[in-house]
């Protein structure tokens, strides 16, 4: 292994297919029309020297290093900033150049530190390169004025600022434009005077900067550096792996010295993200080696006992003595278990499958359960598959863009930023959102419509755009009726032509007025592309798969489907979400989304797994907790998912976990729902283990172990460990063998191996006879329902049960920020807690005047299902009667007030609309009181069992 | 299993499927969602309850779990 450097090209390449032929150094090279000489000469080996040009950004011209002469032509033009052309004769070597380009050198070096052995940069500097490509013996000036006793900027925790060795190259400046897409950085001052300046002369953490890290990567020198590298020094090998964090699914080289991470380096090959990273992924990765990890397994009695750390054999055992002991008493279908998109593909393919084969019954559910299954519902209903249309990159062709109940900027932020370079270059963008979200207005971007509607009312207003669809005869007909199912759109179209469905009806409803609700249905359904993104501000609902459903009849009826720059793209929140989905870790579908009762399916997976399997469908979550209150689900194993702070009502779940006789939960810290366990097995982190994830766009990535599992075993070898206890053999000497197992049994990733994601560096399923290398697009053809044909159905509105009262007067929706994740267990334990330290509530200005309530005041958050109390936020972000919150901290509480509303087709929390009062406070409330007690008792009882060797 | 919450799933379930003018197929629409989608457990209480007693749910829902007990 060797750290094997990507190459860099100089300047982005060209996308034309007109080919030029030209000369460079007397070397024919024929390149894509639009192509500049520099890459072009790069592409024959040949490099020209550089410092302002890099391939992620446009050329700019301003180092002058790359001066070339062209034959028959005038002066000493920049080759980043040269277009090829036809018959061009060009020279990059003669004594006149390397004059021009050794002054160069010896001015900037005339203004930098000649520190270079003790330079954090040394042996990964561009600027130390380029005078040794030059040839610089000697700096003949004597500045009377300098910039090195220029101070540092140390205020962000993860990269240092020094401007003593910046040469004002404006890489950093154009990475933070073009490639982040956040305009935090300008050249400040003009000659002598310039320099690199967040906002307006402002540190980096004061300034918009969203330490993405765009700049870091792209500074040629040590001015921006990773702190871990100035810490640790030059890292000596890399292995390209996947990030764990959302569902973009980013390609990362793992830059490595030995067995520790120096630093993340987003993969330039990587195809959905294509060089860029944010926050989590580039910087957060601290937690895998926090102290918090726990390696040694650990059992206990119960949960009022301390744990007894103890070998694996001993945990494997007593794990699995204690799930046939349930099942002895309680009988068969008492335990299950519960995988997490947080795993690779093969640990939660081998956890369903002890489940169905092992446990003998299909009590198998994912955290999906609280997020996606409504996309996995309402898209098999009309599309016939459960997953996004398109891939990323598509976006680049949408004329017009709609974001639904999404926050790409803060949940999906690389996807975001490839978002917002398509708005500025021309789309237009729709968003529908209850709260401002920053898309709306960014730097070069502002939303044509943004469609403020109130929560919970998401169906009634798809249908009134359907409505004018309809009734204003924007529909593609000829689509319609080649693709779809005409039966079924004509009764749609009937239904939502209906007046009640009209968007004048139903601004009573939405709030939305309907001339601008008409407006962006127009623009919608006129485009020659228009494409839908989508979050959990669709599926969180109770009626989250009927407005699913309602997004699927928009996009057939509009033609939005098939090609590029279009399709329903629902965004993924977690790493594998639609992995752990496609794996079969719902309770009624085996891998591939087919249902446990289909003959067919049910008999090749008896055969293929040597075991009776169940053709009833399982528990799923919230099912679990009612049964466990019930004493017939009594054993649970819970991998990588924390129950006990992200799922609703959680005074309920904690009740259910307390009733459970065995809970066995593997994580690589001891979370909240670990809190509640009697059996501890300690998990492995990405960066430990070998597998896969399947991002948003259906793109299966490589995770691949960069250091040793720090409690002695991957995850998917534990799961094989407790399945071997129970008397259920497995074998599989790598996950590599799991991945084949899948591909055997499931068409849609017939042609799925190891051997061709990494020779592809991933692969987008379907992946088949037909499509050998993957599907970027689905349906281009034909649907992949039985008749290949779309299906309409009716999304007739329904309230749901949560309303406003007197009682409780203000809707509480949640969300999530870009510096944290999830339940926050990984970034929690990282240095992003210096953008978020805590869970806020935003309150809008006139609700919170009422109240009495300023920005920092504690207020207590009331709904039926109980209270807690957080810091307000005063913020016109949110409308009047609506209030926001993340939940990233356990000690915040927010799912104490969730309820137990759940959509209607998949039980996914309606964790979006939550009825509540707010009111002035001055202590955290009786649950936060006991919670915490309680939380501190269980450290105590960790403590005590722990042997710290 | 709380019989509260499954007539309320079940009754959530009859609300999509009620939009469907053809009362018969509305009610094979929830009796199939229920079948495919809740566990033994459930279905076995939600028939118990729509035998003995079943004033909850709606009239849509009883039509669609007689036939799931049939």
């Amino acid at each position: 292994m060797s750290i094997n450097k990507e190459k860099d090209f100089g300047t982005p390449a060209s996308t034309s297919e007109n080919m030029v032929t030209l000369q460079i150094d007397g070397f024919q090279v024929t390149a894509p029309a639009g192509t500049s000489v520099m890459r072009a000469a790069a592409s024959i080996g040949i490099e020209i020297p550089k410092l302002c040009a890099t391939d992620s950004i446009e050329p700019f011209g301003s180092c002058r290093l790359c001066v070339v002469q062209i034959e028959g032509g005038r002066g000493m033009p920049a080759s980043c900033t040269t277009p090829v052309a036809e018959g061009l004769k060009i020279v990059t070597q003669n004594k006149k150049l390397a004059d021009v380009r050794r002054g160069i050198m010896e001015l900037y070096i005339s203004d930098h530190p000649l520190d270079c052995l003790t330079c954090s940069a040394n042996g990964d500097c561009e600027l130390q390169d380029m005078a040794g490509a030059v040839g610089l013996r000697e700096v003949r000036y004597n500045p009377i004025e300098t910039h090195l006793d220029a101070v540092k900027d140390e205020s962000n925790p993860y990269f240092s600022f020094d401007p003593s060795k910046c040469i004002v190259c404006s890489r950093c400046v154009r990475a933070c434009e073009e490639t982040q897409g956040t305009f935090a950085l300008t050249i400040d001052g003009r000659g002598f005077d310039s320099k690199v300046s967040p906002s307006q002369n402002q540190s980096f953490m004061d300034s918009e900067c969203v330490s993405c890290g765009a700049c870091v990567q792209a500074c040629p020198t040590a001015t921006l550096m990773e702190k871990s590298v100035i810490d640790n020094g030059q890292p000596e090998h890399a292995i390209v792996t996947t990030c764990a964090y959302c569902g973009v699914g980013c390609s990362f080289r793992a830059e490595m010295k030995g067995e520790q991470v120096i630093r993340m380096v987003p993969n330039k090959d990587g195809k959905a993200n294509h060089g860029h990273s944010c926050v989590k992924g580039r910087f957060a990765f601290g937690y895998a080696t926090h102290k918090d990890r726990i390696t040694k397994p650990m059992i206990r009695a119960s949960i009022k006992d301390a744990w007894k750390e103890v070998s694996w054999e001993e945990a494997i055992n007593h794990a699995a003595s204690e799930l046939k002991r349930i099942q002895a008493k309680y009988g068969k279908d008492s335990i299950g278990g519960i995988t997490s998109s947080r795993c690779t593909n093969e640990e939660v393919y081998i956890m369903q499958k002890l489940i169905r084969a092992g446990f003998g019954n299909n009590n198998v559910d994912t955290c999906a359960r609280v997020c996606h299954s409504p996309t996995g519902y309402g898209l098999k209903q009309t599309f016939g598959e459960s997953s996004g249309t398109q891939d990323f990159d598509s976006v680049m062709e949408a004329d017009v863009i709609m974001v639904i109940g999404a926050n790409p900027t803060d949940g999906h932020p690389v996807f975001g930023s490839q978002m917002k370079k398509r708005l500025r270059q021309s789309a237009k963008l729709i968003v529908i959102d209850p709260r401002e979200i920053d898309l709306i207005k960014a730097p070069h971007v502002k939303a044509s419509h943004h469609l403020k509607l109130r929560p919970s009312t998401n169906v009634a207003l798809i249908n009134a755009l359907g409505h004018v669809v309809v009734t204003e005869n924007l529909l593609d007909e000829a689509f319609v009726n080649e693709r779809c199912d005409v039966a079924s759109f004509a009764k749609w179209k009937t239904f939502v032509a209906q007046e009640h469905n009209s968007p004048e009806a139903s601004e009573s409803i939405t709030g939305v007025p309907a001339a601008e609700l008409r407006a962006a249905a127009r623009l919608y359904a006129t485009a020659d592309n228009a494409a839908i993104y989508y979050g959990l501000g669709v599926t969180e609902h109770s009626q989250g798969s009927t407005m699913v459903i309602g997004i699927a009849n928009l996009a057939m009826a509009t033609g939005n489907l098939g090609h590029e720059g279009a399709g329903v793209n629902p965004l993924r929140g977690q790493n594998n979400v639609q992995g752990s989905c496609d794996m079969g870790s719902f309770p009624h579908e085996f891998p591939g989304y087919r249902h446990v009762s289909d003959p067919a399916t049910h008999q090749l997976f008896e055969k293929a797994w040597n075991a009776e399997l169940n053709a009833e469908p399982g528990l799923r979550i919230p099912n679990m907790f009612d049964a466990a209150l019930d004493k017939s689900f009594m054993g649970l194993y819970c991998e990588g998912e924390d129950i006990a702070q992200s799922d609703p009502d959680i005074k309920h779940v904690h009740a259910a976990l307390r009733a459970m006789e065995c809970v066995i939960v593997q994580d690589i810290f001891l979370n909240e729902t670990a809190k509640f366990a009697h059996v501890f097995f300690p998990g492995s982190s990405f960066l430990e283990k070998n597998g896969t994830f399947t991002n948003a766009e259906r793109r299966i990535s490589p995770v691949r172990k960069v250091m040793s599992p720090l409690a002695g075993y991957q995850d998917w070898e534990v799961t094989q460990m407790l399945s071997n206890a129970m008397g259920y053999p497995m074998n599989y000497s790598h996950p590599s063998e799991i991945m084949d197992e899948i591909a055997q049994l499931t068409p849609s990733f017939k042609g799925v191996s190891y051997e061709k994601i990494d020779r592809l560096g991933s692969v987008q399923w379907p992946c088949n006879d037909e499509a050998p290398e993957g599907t970027p697009i689905m349906h281009t053809e034909h649907f992949l329902r039985d008749n290949g044909k779309g299906l309409f159905m009716l999304t007739e509105f329904v309230q749901t049960a949560e309303r406003v009262t007197g009682k409780y007067p203000l809707i509480l929706t949640t969300g999530r920020i870009l510096s944290q994740y999830n339940v926050g267990a990984q970034t929690r334990r990282t240095e992003n807690v210096a953008w978020h330290s805590e869970d806020r509530l935003e309150i809008h200005p006139h609700d919170a005047e009422d109240r009495g309530v300023k920005t920092g005041d504690w207020v207590g958050i009331k709904s039926r299902a109980g209270e807690t109390v957080l810091r307000a936020l005063v913020s016109d972000r949110v409308q009047p009667g609506v209030v926001y919150t993340t939940f990233h901290f356990p000690e915040s509480g927010a799912n104490v007030i969730t309820t137990d509303n759940s959509d209607w087709a998949t039980n996914c929390p309606e964790y979006k609309v939550t009825a509540v009062q707010i009111t002035k406070v001055s202590q955290p409330s009786e649950w936060q009181q006991e919670y915490s007690a309680f939380s501190e008792k269980q450290l105590d009882l960790l403590e005590q069992g722990m042997s710290h060797d | 299993m709380k019989i509260e919450r499954l007539i309320k799933m079940a009754n959530d379930i009859g609300n999509f499927f009620n939009s469907e003018t053809d009362k018969e197929i509305a009610a094979e629409g929830v009796k199939n969602h229920i079948l495919r989608s809740w566990d033994p457990r459930m279905r076995k209480a939600i028939i118990t309850y729509c035998q003995e007693d079943g004033s909850e749910l709606s009239s849509l829902v009883k039509a669609a779990v007689t036939k799931l007990a049939a």
